[in-house]
């Protein structure tokens, strides 16, 4: 990058530089030794990832051993993706996600492209109304539908969910997907309607084409938006079609029997995975999403 | 752009947001002014040998059709708001009037479930802005220092807090913090207290819960900064250093003042998502200690029998609080739009 500092003036003194090392390094335990952490102690029993004795049977997994002969079990694993039906909450997540991120940014791209062109007032009024329903706390929204879905018999299906996602998304989609338009020349789209085109064509002709980034940016955190929402999964959806998460908060409630806990920690381990490889790929989209809106103003 | 291809364009998203944001937030406030119905009791007389006995018994039927005629409840008016579990105005009026001391006055609010969640609520938000800002803004010049391929390594990790699901970071955490975990059992041994919980004392779980919230935001704090130091510009840095800015002097002068407004978008972001903190009270299994406004409308909401008009009411003060929060920053943006 061109704006960066030159290299004499990175040059830093031997104390800040162990000071900036111990820093970073306590950070990435922090941030990421709870997941290793977890990951690993979900292929042990309950006896070992809670030890009454000494955390490090954790480790060492010794109660897995003397039950099953080996330090790491799957146990977990198959009795919360089988005998409790983790694999259907997980199919029913894969279908909110996909729809509402597909349905998000079909709506996202037309209004934010909307948005970005016009110069009237009014079109400022909408970013700002956007703005304080962004802030709208979900659970407020939740206890607003909840009554006329049961009257319309509509509570407890995934279209549902869905639909009121893609909702409760738009705010932030507009407001993203704005300021990846604005960074798309004006000139471009004048220059194909002066060449005949008509606005519909011009759009979808030219500009999608070169807001191919944005728009799968902005599709990332469509995706991350549905795939971790509790509120509202939790309270509109019939327990036969929950998804993952209010699945996993269905497990806290039975952590009485033994083994029941471990459901919850093979869960967690397998919603997670996901995110795992998301960040790995898209990485450098997360950052340029995560300020697009503030950088550029 | 004419206004007719401005409104199609916008068409489905308006409608989206009409339907699923305006319309609950107009349905909510209605419903607030309304009460559930009351049951249709019937009384019945039973004769034995011994004499007769009285029942007095719930008539399902007609309170089935009760609830058919009047879907909403009976009418309340602000009867809702003032209840013991929303504004409780006369238990407050009468902590007050019998208190002995201010302290006093204050335990007795904090047993108000309204203003237990309100005060966790508050006290979350403004305990971790200041925290994740710094914290994000040190974490940021710290990693601009790396070399170029450790920042992706440790930009990847830094992104894991923030981005896995809310519910799942405070469990990961929760179990770790367990009396049986690794933390939890470690600080046992480090004060040598056995019956150490940190879920024990609401001090502890509010802490607990703050922790979190600046492990789960300071990420996002982080990036937003990090893109911004990339855009500082060189030659001002050398300038200053030039007129002989020791490191310290340039990162006040000339760093954070280009970053000011990032800290605002920070700010207004974070401001709008601590507020509305609901998944780790339940992650946390946090509710005897700590609750949210969030919580309190979801608590209402998963009774058996619905509490529809108290959840409404309590969504109808969330949202006059968020209001109240963002108006500074609604009109900020409003008059740089104008200027």
């Amino acid at each position: 990058m061109s704006g960066m500092p030159s290299d004499i003036a990175n040059k830093r003194s031997t104390p800040l530089l162990i000071l900036t090392s111990i820093f970073i390094i306590a950070w990435l335990i922090v941030a990421a030794f709870p997941f290793f952490w977890t990951l690993w102690g979900s292929f042990k029993i309950q006896g070992d990832f809670f030890s009454k004795n000494d955390w490090t049977d954790a480790v060492t997994g010794v109660g897995t051993a003397a039950r099953y002969g080996e330090a790491f079990t799957g146990v977990a694993y198959e009795g919360a993706w089988f005998q409790e039906g983790f694999w259907r909450a997980a199919i029913n997540s894969l279908i909110v996600t996909v729809a509402v991120t597909v349905i998000s940014l079909t709506f996202g791209t037309l209004g934010g492209y909307a948005l970005a062109r016009s110069t009237y007032k009014y079109a400022f009024v909408v970013l700002i109304v956007a703005l304080v329903f962004r802030a709208m706390p979900h659970i407020t929204l939740v206890s607003g539908y909840l009554l006329p879905f049961f009257k319309l018999n509509i509570w407890g299906y995934l279209p549902t969910a869905i639909i009121v996602l893609v909702a409760i998304n738009q705010p932030f989609t507009l407001w993203m997907l704005r300021s990846f338009f604005l960074n798309v020349p004006r000139e471009l789209d004048e220059s194909a309607i002066v060449d005949g085109c008509t606005r519909v064509q011009a759009f979808r002709y030219v500009i999608m084409p070169v807001m191919w980034p944005g728009v799968i940016t902005t599709g990332l955190f469509s995706f991350l938006l549905a795939y971790n929402d509790f509120a509202v999964t939790a309270t509109i959806l019939s327990q036969h079609n929950q998804t993952m998460v209010p699945k996993i908060a269905s497990f806290l409630g039975t952590t009485q029997t033994e083994g029941n806990v471990m459901f919850a920690v093979a869960s967690v381990v397998s919603a997670t995975a996901p995110l795992f490889v998301l960040v790995m790929i898209f990485q450098r989209n997360i950052v340029s999403g995560l300020t697009a809106g503030a950088v550029k103003g | 752009m004419p206004h007719r291809t401005f409104w199609m364009f916008l068409a489905p998203s308006a409608i989206a947001m009409l339907l699923f944001i305006a319309l609950p937030i107009i349905s909510v406030v209605v419903q607030s002014l309304y009460i559930e119905n009351e049951k249709v009791l019937v009384k019945t007389e039973t004769c034995g040998p011994f004499g007769c006995e009285e029942q007095v018994k719930v008539d399902e039927v007609a309170s089935a059709k009760l609830l058919e005629e009047r879907p909403l409840g009976r009418f309340n008016g602000f009867g809702t708001y003032t209840n013991r579990s929303h504004l409780a105005i006369d238990e407050l009026k009468s902590a007050w009037a019998n208190r002995d001391s201010l302290g006093d006055f204050g335990r007795e609010m904090m047993n108000l479930p309204f203003y237990k969640a309100l005060a966790f609520t508050l006290t979350y938000t403004f305990a971790t802005t200041p925290i994740v800002l710094l914290l994000g803004f040190l974490l940021a010049l710290a990693v601009n220092t790396l070399h170029r391929w450790l920042k992706g390594v440790v930009i990847f990790a830094t992104l894991l807090p923030f981005i896995v699901t809310p519910l799942i970071g405070s469990l990961v955490l929760f179990w770790m913090i367990d009396a049986d975990g690794i933390i939890g059992s470690t600080l046992q041994w480090i004060y040598d207290d056995p019956s150490l919980s940190l879920k024990a004392s609401p001090t502890l779980t509010w802490i607990t819960l703050i922790i979190y919230g600046i492990w789960h935001t300071t990420p996002f704090a982080f990036i937003v900064f990090y893109a911004g130091l990339q855009t500082v510009p060189g030659e001002t840095i050398e300038s200053a250093m030039i007129d002989g800015a020791t490191r310290f002097q340039r990162t006040i002068y000339v760093t954070i003042p280009y970053l000011a407004p990032l800290v605002l978008f920070v700010m207004l972001i974070h401001l709008m998502d601590s507020f509305r903190v609901f998944e780790p009270i339940v992650g946390f299994s946090a509710e005897a200690n700590a609750t949210s406004l969030s919580w309190v409308i979801y608590n209402d909401l998963s009774q058996e029998t619905k509490l529809f008009g108290s959840a409404a009411a309590t969504s109808v003060l969330t949202i006059i609080g968020i209001c109240i929060i963002l108006t500074p920053v609604v009109y900020r943006t409003w008059k740089d739009f104008r200027s």
